[in-house]
């Protein structure tokens, strides 16, 4: 395979930091000081002194015909290389995740604000968009769709694309679809658009390549789905698009799809030039997928015991523009959507349309978060609807290992959710607030100085949350690990090569961790994640520790025997041999020799690629499937003191309890339990991409607010470790789980607080004081 | 773009003399916001952070001359104790860094009705000094503001400074925003005690196309307090107060909030900042 000629500065180097410790113990992570220090070189600081800049052209409108347009004016620009649109896309013109519906650029029609309509490389990127600016669009301005249940139900809702509106409708059907029960609860709910907010924003930087192939350095969580998809787009076989993985700035589900990379490979190879790209902020918010706004209708039945008879649920998804993964997130939404609980009759049905509002796709939590949004707000219902109290309820319905789910898929494995439930109910509460002083960072409102007390009253709120752990509904999900055993300088040393993308919750760290466990060894470097070795799979689904981390220890258990069947050969022993220290130690006489004097000047290599266990696709009828891998549980519970007279709130405490099966590096695990928690809490009281007629009202950091540390309690977290028998060490993926549960415990404290009903997240100071 | 970055203050106006529609900056935290997304891009930029003078405060016939270029952070260590109103706004501005570049002068010259500095500016009836090649007069804060982002200046004019006393009495500010740190305001409420000449002053942020007084309440409240023997005040009273600030406003919907929000917002602001300031009033005598 042909290399660059050169690569670009700021491209990630092989990782020699020493990591120290091993499975179960929370080494530094290599990049945490890099980072902190604002010494970490991220994707939008890739540079080649002769490269050139690109600049996208996006529809000012969510739905129109495009009629004519007008290039002249950005080609007439000084410095422009070139200028693109659709009629020059090499390759196939379409792309897309899960459908191939949304075009490289715009053709014929836009179909949400902010769809790319043409691109510039110039030799400064304020030239690039200049001229950006100059290209005339004339359009022909449509009415937008912008409701989803219109776009799948009314018969007079525009076409969008060409098989209709619905992106994916699924039902679930178990049990008896006419139960009947004496307690009835029913409810609305609503979930806003969440953005995931990554700091760094979408960027890259394509180098054309000798063999008329491109290199192409980017920030993304999976190089191999970007591969085949940019290559079919450039018309490439894949082995002439190759991508390196560059510095990334946070994901969340938002890098899933394409943005730039297409945009800037077709720039590079048209003009002969490294083409870089970066978006800015505001760009940001229309170059990424969002969390797909929700509406929710559920109906629950109980026994006056408070046992739940059955669960009826129609949700609605709104997909936006394309499709994205809005299927998968349509499964995750209805096949989770009963939440952790037993319900022996399941009537569910979930559609994700198209319409014209931006497009959404994967976000941290994929489905489970609305869901568990209404099915929590339903528990609370049930609970006052019968006067227990809200962990009581949840306790006498808590699902099990053996629980049936409502896909008919048996549980088999630990889901201690009653006892969750119960742990965190024991946590000490945070002390009442102070009434002879305050201290106004501790009052809702913060330093705004808005209440010294006066107004504020204190909730206490629940959630639960379940979630699927890696790639569901039988999809073919591996990862592939390169695992290379040498002695240098002396030094016996394990190189980790794979494709999976570090998005910063330090992966690097855990493969170099599960390396130094597996083979004994001191040092560990990692390769630069890139397309030279096989597929990790995407950075999504709380997989990557699981898959790669799987693939890695697979990896290098291959290596070791290989080694150990070269110390047996030289030593001329039998029997068990284990690595430790560096050393081939033998169970029955102890230290033999040194690795490094065994291995010699040998070079062991091994790839392997590794599966989970196989899943099934769900029935289109009835949605019964062993759909699953692994299920994901945490629970929150919020306090929070709440200023019912001006509506502002301030989370107070935010505790949780997870199950991680085991805790690779536990400071991960509860760093990633408190981000994921601070995220649920910004849907919870503050993040929403305000949409108005298709058009995004808030696309900046000004308006789009996420929490400071004023807003985000310190947590007590409870980490339990109930190994899977199905994964590796017995993990479950933690990324997701806090993120579901926090939202709707917040919610239910500020219920508790004010008494209302609040039926919609993220809640605004309207909604508390009656002025929306 | 010409950029012109004077070292005196006397060459500063005489740039503007030339060029009206430059555009001064200081601490940049909206000029260079604007430049960066390309919103405004000024033919002329004149960079007034080399000039010492509008780094500097002093007492002139015992009111504060505060120069436009002195940013928050000083206003929060160096003038806190005695202009505790602007001080109390002046923490609400940004994060850290911002309140180290930005500067009251540039909230002035932007003239954006959720500025932070203004209310408490109208509250404690502060006059601005602006200055030409022709001379230099003071503008009273409530004269100042003009339009959405407009001020009472003249295209060859440069804001020097702004002139306000030392707190007589109490005051208070308070500023709405939907996380407990980093906002721009939703709207704010600023409030001052004047025991010396038995008035209160108001000033009203972000709830109407400019920073103004709340006259009615002003008025209301000052035939109600009785400054000699201060009791508590009624809760009639307060609630009254309130919701002559909010019928003072005349807000709008928009992207951070409503406009029933706001004017719900500044009548709990008002009667709980008239409650603190009067408070201390009563304890401090």
């Amino acid at each position: 395979m042909s290399r660059p000629t050169k690569a670009p500065d700021k491209a990630p180097d092989r990782i020699t930091t020493p990591i120290t410790g091993g499975v179960g113990e929370s080494p530094l992570r290599p990049d945490g000081t890099l980072k902190v220090k604002g010494e970490f070189a991220y994707s939008s600081d890739l540079w080649m002194d002769d490269m050139l800049w690109g600049a996208t052209l996006r529809s000012p409108h969510p739905y129109a015909r495009i009629v004519s347009i007008d290039l002249s004016g950005a080609w007439q620009t000084p410095g422009v290389h070139t200028v693109m649109t659709y009629d020059d896309v090499p390759g196939e013109k379409l792309f897309g995740l899960e459908h191939t519906d949304q075009p490289v650029m715009a053709h014929e029609v836009v179909r949400y604000q902010g769809e790319a309509v043409a691109i510039v490389a110039a030799d400064h990127p304020e030239t690039a968009r200049r001229a950006v600016d100059k290209i005339v669009v004339e359009y022909e301005v449509l009415e937008p769709l912008t409701d989803a249940e219109e776009a799948v139900f009314a018969t007079d809702a525009p076409t969008l694309h060409p098989g209709g509106n619905l992106v994916r409708h699924l039902p679930i059907r178990r049990g008896d679809q006419h139960a009947t029960a004496d307690v009835v609860v029913r409810g609305e709910y609503e979930v806003g658009m969440q953005d995931q907010a990554f700091l760094g924003p979408e960027s890259g930087l394509a180098v054309p390549a000798e063999d008329g192939g491109v290199d192409l350095y980017i920030a993304t969580q999976w190089l191999h789905v970007d591969q085949k998809q940019v290559a079919k787009c450039l018309g490439l076989p894949n082995d002439k698009v190759r991508l390196m993985l560059a510095g990334v700035g946070g994901a969340f589900g938002a890098r899933e799809d394409l943005s730039m990379q297409v945009h800037a490979s077709m720039l590079a190879l048209r003009t002969g030039r490294p083409v870089k790209i970066v978006y800015s902020r505001e760009e940001s918010f229309f170059g990424h997928v969002h969390r797909h706004p929700a509406k929710l209708y559920y109906e629950h039945g109980a026994t006056r015991e408070g046992r739940l008879v059955y669960v009826k649920a129609r949700m609605f998804l709104d997909g936006g523009a394309y499709a994205s993964s809005t299927g998968a997130v349509v499964a995750n939404a209805a096949t989770l959507g009963v939440g952790p609980y037993e319900a022996p009759n399941v009537t569910i049905d979930c559609w994700g349309a198209y319409t014209n509002n931006p497009p959404c796709g994967a976000m941290r939590g994929f489905g489970a978060v609305q869901a568990a949004f209404a099915y929590e707000s339903q528990m609370d219902r049930l609970a006052a609807e019968l006067g227990l109290d809200p962990v009581e309820v949840r306790v006498r319905n808590a699902m099990a290992e053996g629980t049936t789910m409502p896909t008919g898929q048996v549980v088999d494995s630990a889901a201690p959710v009653a006892e969750m439930l119960r742990r965190v109910e024991a946590m000490p509460l945070p002390p009442a607030a102070p009434t002879d002083s305050y201290d106004l960072r501790e009052l809702p409102g913060g330093v705004s100085n808005t209440t010294h007390g006066e107004g504020v009253v204190r909730g206490i709120g629940y959630g639960i949350g379940i979630k699927n752990v890696c790639f569901s509904e039988g999809f073919d999900d591996f990862s592939t690990a390169r695992v290379r055993l040498e002695v240098i300088a002396g030094e016996p040393t394990a190189m980790v090569h794979t494709a999976a993308a570090e998005v910063g919750q330090g992966l690097v760290t855990v493969q170099a961790q599960i390396a130094r466990t597996e083979l004994g060894v001191e040092r560990v470097t990692i390769h630069p994640a890139d397309t030279q070795v096989g597929s990790g799979g995407s950075t999504s689904a709380s997989r990557q520790t699981y898959m790669t981390g799987g693939a890695v220890k697979a990896a290098c258990e291959k290596v070791r025997g290989l080694l150990l069947d070269i110390a047996r050969e030289r030593l001329h022993v039998e029997g068990q041999l284990h690595l430790d220290g560096g050393k081939i130690v033998s169970d029955r006489h102890g230290v033999l020799a040194d690795l490094a004097e065994v291995l010699g000047d040998e070079v062991i290599d091994e790839t392997v690629e590794w599966r989970h266990r196989p899943t099934e696709a769900l029935d289109p009828t009835t949605g019964q499937g062993f759909a699953h891998v692994q299920y994901a549980f945490a629970v929150h519970r919020a306090v929070v003191d709440v200023d019912v007279d001006l509506g502002l709130v301030r989370v107070v405490a935010l505790d949780c309890v997870q199950d991680v099966g085991k805790a690779i590096n536990p400071d991960a695990v509860v760093g990633q339990i408190h981000g994921g928690s601070a995220q649920g809490l910004g849907l919870a009281v503050m993040e929403e991409i305000q949409v108005r007629d298709g058009k995004i009202r808030n696309p900046s950091f000004t308006d789009y607010l996420i929490p400071t540390i004023l807003d985000m309690p310190p947590m007590k977290v409870d980490v339990l470790e109930l190994a899977d028998p199905h994964a590796p060490y017995g993990l479950r993926g933690v990324g997701e789980p806090p993120t579901i549960s926090s939202t709707p415990a917040i919610v239910a404290a500020i219920r508790a607080a004010t008494g209302l009903a609040i039926p919609r997240c993220p809640v605004r100071p309207e909604d508390i004081t009656g002025t929306a | 773009m010409e950029f012109h970055k004077p070292r005196t203050w006397p060459e500063a106006l005489a740039i503007k003399a030339e060029h009206p529609d430059a555009t001064p900056i200081a601490g940049g935290t909206d000029v260079m916001v604007e430049l960066n997304f390309d919103v405004h891009r000024p033919d002329v930029l004149i960079d007034l952070t080399e000039i010492a003078e509008l780094r500097e405060w002093f007492t002139v016939d015992g009111r504060y001359r505060v120069g436009s270029g002195v940013p928050y952070a000083r206003i929060i260590d160096e003038l806190g104790a005695t202009l505790p109103g602007l001080a109390m706004a002046s923490r609400t501005v940004g994060s850290p860094q911002i309140r180290n570049r930005g500067t009251v002068g540039g909230n002035l010259g932007a003239a954006s009705p959720a500025g932070d500095a203004h209310p408490p500016l109208l509250a404690a009836g502060a006059e601005i000094e602006v200055a030409s090649v022709r001379g230099t007069r003071l503008i009273p804060a409530d004269e100042f503001y003009t339009g959405v982002k407009r001020n009472a200046m003249e295209p060859d004019e440069l804001i020097a400074a702004f002139h306000i006393s030392p707190a007589d009495g109490p005051q208070q500010f308070a500023k709405i925003g939907t996380r407990n740190a980093m906002v721009i305001a939703v709207c704010s409420f600023g409030l001052a005690l004047h025991p010396s000449t038995r008035t209160v002053g108001t000033g009203v942020g972000s709830a109407a196309p400019t920073p103004r007084r709340a006259a009615d309440a002003e008025a209301f409240i000052a035939g109600e307090l009785d400054w000699d023997s201060p009791l508590p005040l009624r809760d009639s009273v307060k609630r009254r107060f309130g919701e002559l600030v909010a019928q003072s406003a005349s807000p709008i919907d928009d992207v951070r909030g409503t406009a029933g929000y706001r004017q719900h917002a500044l009548s709990v602001m008002a009667r709980r900042t008239l409650g603190w300031a009067w408070d201390e009033y009563r304890r401090n005598r």
